[in-house]
């Protein structure tokens, strides 16, 4: 057992209570906050260092054998998730040093945000279904938490929407991991690959992984499940919409990854048009629904479900090099993403308010701020030599090898569409007159280095990515090697003897 | 047994498919709590029901007889229970809340979060949050 391989959910783990137990000290809270968050990102990159090469770490908790006790497993795409949680829980972490911060830590934020985080971090290492079921339920209920953080009206109203959405999702879920416990007698995601192929109802197996699709699928955002994203997003103060355009979609969409790649991989032919066909709808939908909005926020919350339909394609088609497009875009859209919503606060923060129809001037007010927009934004739409660029290339070169043409199709106007948005609040924020005397931002040197350190970084980020690509894309394609190679997973959480011992453990073989 | 576990799950998330669709968030609520129910049924039928005897070694062996009841359903649903009641204990607070704030519990008067579509009302909303003190 490797020794670092607990410590993704350690690290939050004891950052959560302690801060709880710091109730009165919101002061040591954050400082408490952001070391618990740099350690994080420390442990995770010493993890991917391991997976480089594409080792698999297997830990069995308890030291219950698999498939019966709780296995975590990190593999190269679980480390780079992990790595780029790290990296997002230390910017917002410092993020929530800016404005509001004495509010936000009272209300509770350090503990909520941690506990966040443990479940973020638990879904990646885990290698069990029921208990990737408990850690979406921690992330679940430390959102809604974070989302009614200010208990404004707007708050309690989307986050009665996003709650009694994300409720039935994860009932779902619930109902999902049942029916393929009764179908396979196990829930092991190593054992579940090993047996699906071998099930004898593979119509129930089918139905089960539609319903896997649907609550994740809803943890996602893709079409026609987004309702509750758009809703709900932009009432958040501004570090938590940030967290949550980075992670929380993307939580779900690991999930369909790693399940569908593992367990639903020999049946791909009934799934694989399916999820083609809600990744283009969700492309679609999502840049259509930005393009009619004027407010910030929900202009980014809608590109965030557009952006979902690019790294499902890797999924839907289901060869190396779309699936290293996938992790690819998902690195470089969990930077951008979150980078504009820290943005989109520090701008609210200049001009006073997130709608574009009231505010202006901000080239002539804030011309650093201007050109750190510019580089997320462009690169969103995917403009050479920016992350996105390399991103939408390796999935639309991939949909053509594949002959998916459409998609790619698709994939290449809704590019194009989300430059219009990005533009949109260009001329809008930055170039066109301000519409009042901008108010002076009342903010003291210290919020300002909080609240522009991390934007400023993961601007330098995107830009890395951009023009460092080799690395990036090398690690993506061994990542996607690890994921289409099944039996490597299964030998290593399984053992080598594992392939032959096939008996299912229910006495009546199976049938439901 | 399982003939009536079939009816008893089905008629379980009927009822909360009926309430979900509701108005009002009450029973929106109660809907997820019946919905809940029906699918912990499920997971315990999927484990299969039928063999009455305790999974407990006996004395004196070193394994489980050959026919003994499958505890795993048991502890996925208490899990299953637990997180659900703490889920529920948090809606149901939040539509206390909502209540509380805003007199009403019907789905179609909560238009808060809408508002911000349009520019002055999104100024409006946006310009408070901090300050606001709880109604309640």
């Amino acid at each position: 057992m490797h020794s670092l391989i607990a410590a993704p959910i350690l690290v939050p783990l004891v950052a959560a209570a302690v801060t709880a137990m710091l109730w009165r000290q919101p002061g040591l809270q954050r400082v408490i906050g952001l070391a618990a968050a740099a350690l994080l990102l420390v442990v995770a990159v010493a993890l991917l260092v391991e997976t480089a090469s594409g080792r698999i770490l297997v830990a069995q908790m308890g030291n219950w054998a698999a498939p019966f006790g709780i296995t975590l497993a990190i593999d190269l795409f679980s480390a780079i998730m992990l790595v780029i949680t790290g990296l997002m829980a230390l910017a917002v972490a410092i993020y929530a040093c800016g404005p509001g911060a004495a509010e936000r830590d009272r209300a509770g934020f350090q503990p909520l945000f941690h506990s966040l985080i443990l479940g973020v971090c638990g879904s990646f290492c885990t290698g069990d279904l029921f208990n990737l079921y408990v850690w979406f339920e921690v992330m679940l209920i430390a959102s809604f938490g974070l989302l009614v953080l200010d208990r404004t009206d707007e708050q309690l109203d989307g986050g009665v929407r996003y709650v009694v959405l994300n409720l039935i999702g994860t009932t779902v879920f619930l109902l999902a991991v049942g029916l393929l416990y009764g179908l396979t007698g196990t829930l092991s995601l190593a054992d579940l690959a090993r047996v699906a192929p071998t099930v004898e109802n593979q119509a129930a197996l089918g139905a089960v992984g539609m319903l896997l699709l649907v609550a994740f699928g809803a943890k996602a955002a893709v079409f026609p499940l987004f309702n509750w994203l758009p809703a709900a997003y932009h009432t958040a103060s501004m570090p938590v919409a940030a967290i949550f355009a980075a992670l929380l979609t993307k939580v779900g969409v690991y999930a369909i990854i790693r399940v569908f790649t593992l367990i639903f991989a020999h049946d791909m032919a009934v799934f694989g048009p399916i999820l083609a066909v809600v990744a283009a709808a969700t492309m679609i939908t999502g840049v259509f629904g930005a393009a009619m909005h004027y407010d910030i926020r929900k202009i980014l919350s809608f590109h965030i479900i557009s952006q979902i339909g690019y790294m499902l394609i890797g999924v839907a088609l289901m060869t190396p090099l779309a699936l290293a497009g996938s992790v690819l875009y998902i690195v470089h859209h969990i930077i951008v993403k979150a980078n504009l919503f820290l943005i989109a606060g520090a701008m609210r923060a200049e001009a006073g308010s997130f709608a574009l129809k009231r505010i202006g001037g901000l080239w002539v007010a804030a011309p650093a701020l201007g050109l750190l927009f510019l580089v997320p934004a462009l690169s969103l739409a995917g403009i050479p030599p920016l992350s996105g660029f390399w991103g939408k290339l390796v999935v639309i070169r991939a949909g053509l090898e594949a002959e998916a043409y459409l998609l790619a199709g698709i994939a290449l106007a809704v590019g194009l569409l989300t430059l219009y948005s990005m533009i949109k609040i260009w001329n809008e924020a930055f170039w066109k007159a301000a519409p009042a005397p901008a108010p002076a931002a009342p903010w003291t040197r210290r919020e300002q280095v909080a609240t522009y350190a991390p934007i400023v970084v993961l601007a330098g980020l995107t830009l890395t990515i951009g023009v460092w690509t080799e690395p990036f894309a090398a690690l993506s394609l061994t990542a996607a090697h690890g994921l289409l190679d099944r039996t490597a997973y299964i030998e290593a959480v399984l053992g080598a003897a594992s392939l032959q011992l096939a008996a299912p453990l229910l006495s009546d073989g199976g049938t439901l | 047994m399982d003939g009536l576990f079939i009816v008893m799950v089905g008629a379980l998330v009927a009822a909360a498919v009926y309430l979900l669709l509701a108005r009002d968030l009450p029973r929106v609520l109660i809907g997820f709590v019946l919905l809940g129910t029906g699918v912990n049924l499920a997971i315990l039928a999927a484990g299969r029901v039928g063999a009455m005897v305790p999974p407990l070694v006996p004395p004196g062996s070193s394994a489980l007889p050959d026919v003994v009841a499958n505890p795993l359903p048991q502890a996925l649903i208490l899990t299953a229970i637990v997180i659900g009641f703490g889920l529920t204990a948090f809606a149901l607070m939040l539509v206390v809340k909502v209540y509380a704030r805003f007199r009403t519990v019907a789905a179609d008067d909560l238009t808060e979060a809408e508002g911000a579509a349009t520019p002055a009302a999104a100024t409006l909303a946006s310009q408070t949050p901090l300050t606001r003190q709880e109604a309640a």
